[in-house]
């Protein structure tokens, strides 16, 4: 009894910390920001960087939690980006109100790209083995592609849509074209900001943290550990992988949605939305450690962070960024690094001094 | 066990948290030791030599694109060089800071922001059209002047504090369609372009629009993507097969190389005529320069022209880069001589904050007219430049005006 009560306090502790991490960064940005002590560089990089810390958490619960691996999660992000920025495009006449009109398209992008978290799911999520991988992967293609051949305009009459170029929308002369194939959304309203993105990222937190720890979670972390053990006992695997890949395919598609109202153009570009990107993400879930929620945030921001701060060396910088990761790879991973550090970890140094104390 | 690895994390995690707090401190605090040191650099010179401009630039410097913004790059530095050793603009030195987007809406707006910190007072920049457009929201925000050397979109300029040196893609389309039309060059013509190029696909656009006026007709209109760009041979045999006289390339030379090759395989010898993009087919390695004979092309810039001003740009930037400078090496260095220009005709003095330098600049851009290796320029308000554009045709592995 006494034992289960101090693991409660445990979870419970982790996450204020997780939350305190956030919490904390906010109120020293603001104190910087208004102190004038933070350059413009950094200033730009707040949106980003809860946007891909954003990912990252979602990632980690298909990854992490649930124990597969998906390749198309910037494929989830450019559908919620595509769709919110769409909708925000249409909407900047009708609701004048920036912050109202930033909370309906934010439930536009998580709502499509939940959907299509489903619809990718439902047929892929029944196998075993690594096809959930292949489809993604596949899936964060198709629809890069996909949307660089839509074109829809709005003139007088409604919506015109085509797939060959703008000129065959056929529109009246008040027409404006709102998605313009490979050139994709320009002049998306710039809604975003950095509170509203803190605000997203604890909010992802919430969800993510509370179903870990919930029954549902514990059923989820079942099924990555033992498929055959959670099914003897009568666990829903498809409903429960469903449910993990929806949500995660929903918080991508927030990310998205953060992501297109920070920048004037949105173009599905193989850099922003390809599977480079959708790697990137792995790289950060990864390196922060998989499952481990609060490192794969921390991961994201590092990594976020590092080309930008590197950006002294110019031409270098790439170079450096990659030796950069492969070392901290090598320090979180190597059987050698993770020896080394519990031996000269603080924390343990002082764990032993206790237990002498102690007198065993 | 299951301790120590929470342990070992939880340590990772706050060195980690520790780690990037400190790499913020340290930043933080050097960026506003090296602000108050320029500051005080700056103060100290203006009353000694009257200061320096600070103007900035992007591009890619890494990545595909790479080779444009190398050039912009390049040609920045040897204008900014000349403009110092003759004596800077108004009595005020010249400094320049180059900063890689890598061809990525999202980077530029970074590029800027730390240009921005560095005490950037106006931007040569951005050198491709998509990041430009996100770049230009952020400069019309901060009413900082943004003069473009090369990007060709509508929105890449669709504020009032931002200008261009190149042509816009409409421009470009609905001139090649005209002159086309006007010389009577073909009846028939294809097209092969890059739709998911905002360059290619915009010139394409407009060159199809304008073509119903004239007395051509477009047989085939045939696009690849950047995914797969090494085979023609399917575009090619639709454009044999519609019966095209001339093919229409408003694509880069790179892909335009291999269509030429590829043409001359089938047997298939149509006239050829491209944009300013088509400019650096005759120096592509491996490239039988044969092969590109006949191919016309509109550009406002050739560097084996004969005149002195272009002579001198094209000896000083080979022996320095060892490179042949291209079209946008030229739109950079005019768009430097263009800043030039403008700041002595408004009489700007480099202590005035950036707002007022745009204001003056945004008066000054449509007064000016600049005699650069591009044409003789001059802008409207709204950002355009006119010039005339220059058909160049390929005889004996040289352009050759017509």
């Amino acid at each position: 009894m006494k034992m289960n009560k101090l693991k409660i306090n445990k979870t419970a502790k982790s996450n204020f910390i997780t939350y305190g991490i956030v919490i904390a960064a906010f109120i020293i940005v603001q104190i910087l920001v208004s102190a004038g002590q933070v350059s413009s560089l950094m200033k730009g990089l707040l949106v980003p960087l809860c946007t891909y810390a954003i990912l990252a958490v979602s990632l980690n619960l298909v990854v992490g939690i649930l124990g597969e691996l998906s390749l198309g999660h910037a494929g989830f992000m450019c559908v919620g980006a595509f769709s919110s920025a769409f909708f925000s495009k249409c909407m900047v006449e009708v609701i004048p109100v920036a912050g109202v009109r930033f909370f309906l398209a934010l439930l536009v992008g998580a709502a499509v790209a939940a959907l299509f978290g489903i619809l990718i799911g439902i047929p892929v999520l029944r196998l075993k083995g690594d096809y959930l991988a292949i489809v993604t992967l596949a899936f964060g293609e198709i629809i890069k592609n996909l949307i660089n051949a839509f074109f829809i305009g709005k003139d007088s009459n409604g919506f015109h849509f085509s797939m060959k170029d703008a000129m065959s929308l056929n529109m009246e002369a008040d027409g404006q074209v709102i998605v313009n194939g490979p050139q994709g959304i320009t002049g998306t309203p710039n809604d975003s900001t950095f509170f509203i993105g803190i605000l997203l990222l604890l909010l992802t937190l919430f969800i993510v943290l509370n179903l870990i720890h919930s029954r549902d979670g514990r059923a989820i972390m079942s099924i990555r550990d033992n498929r055959i053990a959670a099914e003897s006992v009568g666990i829903n695997i498809t409903k429960y992988k469903m449910m993990a890949f929806t949500i995660s395919a929903a918080l991508a598609g927030v990310a998205g949605v953060l992501y297109a109202h920070n920048l004037a153009t949105l173009s599905a570009q193989p850099k922003n939305f390809g599977y480079n990107m959708s790697i990137m993400i792995l790289v950060y879930v990864v390196l922060g450690g998989i499952g481990r929620i609060r490192g794969s945030m921390i991961a994201a921001v590092i990594l976020t962070l590092l080309p930008e701060m590197l950006r002294f060396l110019s031409d270098y910088r790439m170079l450096i960024y990659a030796v950069v990761l492969i070392v901290m790879m090598l320090f979180n991973w190597s059987p050698k690094a993770l020896e080394w550090r519990e031996r000269y970890s603080p924390k343990r140094l002082l764990k032993k001094k206790q237990e002498a104390k102690e007198g065993e | 066990m299951k301790k120590f690895k929470q342990a070992a994390a939880f340590i990772m995690a706050a060195s980690m948290v520790v780690a990037s707090l400190a790499g913020c401190g340290d930043k933080s605090a050097e960026t506003s030791a090296e602000t108050t040191a320029e500051t005080a650099g700056e103060s100290g010179s203006t009353s000694a030599a009257g200061g320096v401009f600070k103007i900035g630039g992007i591009g890619p410097t890494t990545g595909g694109a790479a080779v444009y913004g190398q050039a912009v790059k390049n040609a920045m530095e040897l204008a900014a060089e000349e403009i110092n050793a003759a004596g800077g603009i108004n009595g005020a030195q010249v400094e320049i800071q180059f900063e890689d987007d890598e061809h990525d809406p999202e980077k530029a707006v970074n590029a800027y922001n730390s240009l921005k910190d560095w005490g950037m007072q106006m931007l040569v920049g951005t050198v491709t059209s998509g990041p430009c457009t996100a770049v230009v929201e952020k400069t019309f925000e901060d009413n900082m002047f943004h003069l473009t050397p090369s990007g060709s979109a509508v929105e890449s300029i669709q504020h009032e504090n931002a200008f261009r040196v190149c042509f816009s893609d409409p421009n470009q389309g609905v001139a090649s369609a005209q002159y086309i039309g006007e010389h009577a060059l073909a009846s028939k013509v294809a097209v092969i372009y890059d739709s998911s190029d905002v360059y290619s696909s915009g010139i394409y656009e407009k060159f199809a629009t304008e073509a119903k006026n004239q007395s051509f007709e477009i047989v085939a209109a045939e696009a690849f993507t950047a995914d797969n760009k090494t085979d023609f041979s399917v575009q090619l045999q639709k454009a044999k097969d519609g019966g095209a006289e001339l093919v229409f390339l408003p694509i880069y030379y790179t892909e335009a190389s291999l269509i030429l090759q590829q043409a001359k395989t089938m047997g298939f010898a149509p006239k050829f005529f491209g944009c300013d993009g088509l400019d650096g087919i005759l120096a592509v390695e491996g490239f039988d320069t044969a092969l590109a004979e006949g191919v016309m092309l509109l550009t406002p810039f050739a560097a084996d022209a004969e005149d002195e001003m272009t002579k001198k740009f094209v000896g000083t930037f080979t022996e320095k880069y060892g490179d042949i400078p291209n079209q946008f090496a030229a739109d950079a260095y005019d768009a430097m001589y263009t800043v030039k220009a403008a700041v002595e005709k408004a009489g700007l003095t480099p202590d005035m904050s950036v707002s007022d330098l745009c204001e003056g600049m945004k008066t000054a851009m449509t007064e000016v007219t600049v005699e650069g290796l591009t044409g003789t320029i001059t802008w409207t308000a709204d950002g355009e430049p006119s010039k005339d554009p220059k058909a160049v045709v390929i005889t004996d592995g040289a352009y050759k005006a017509m």
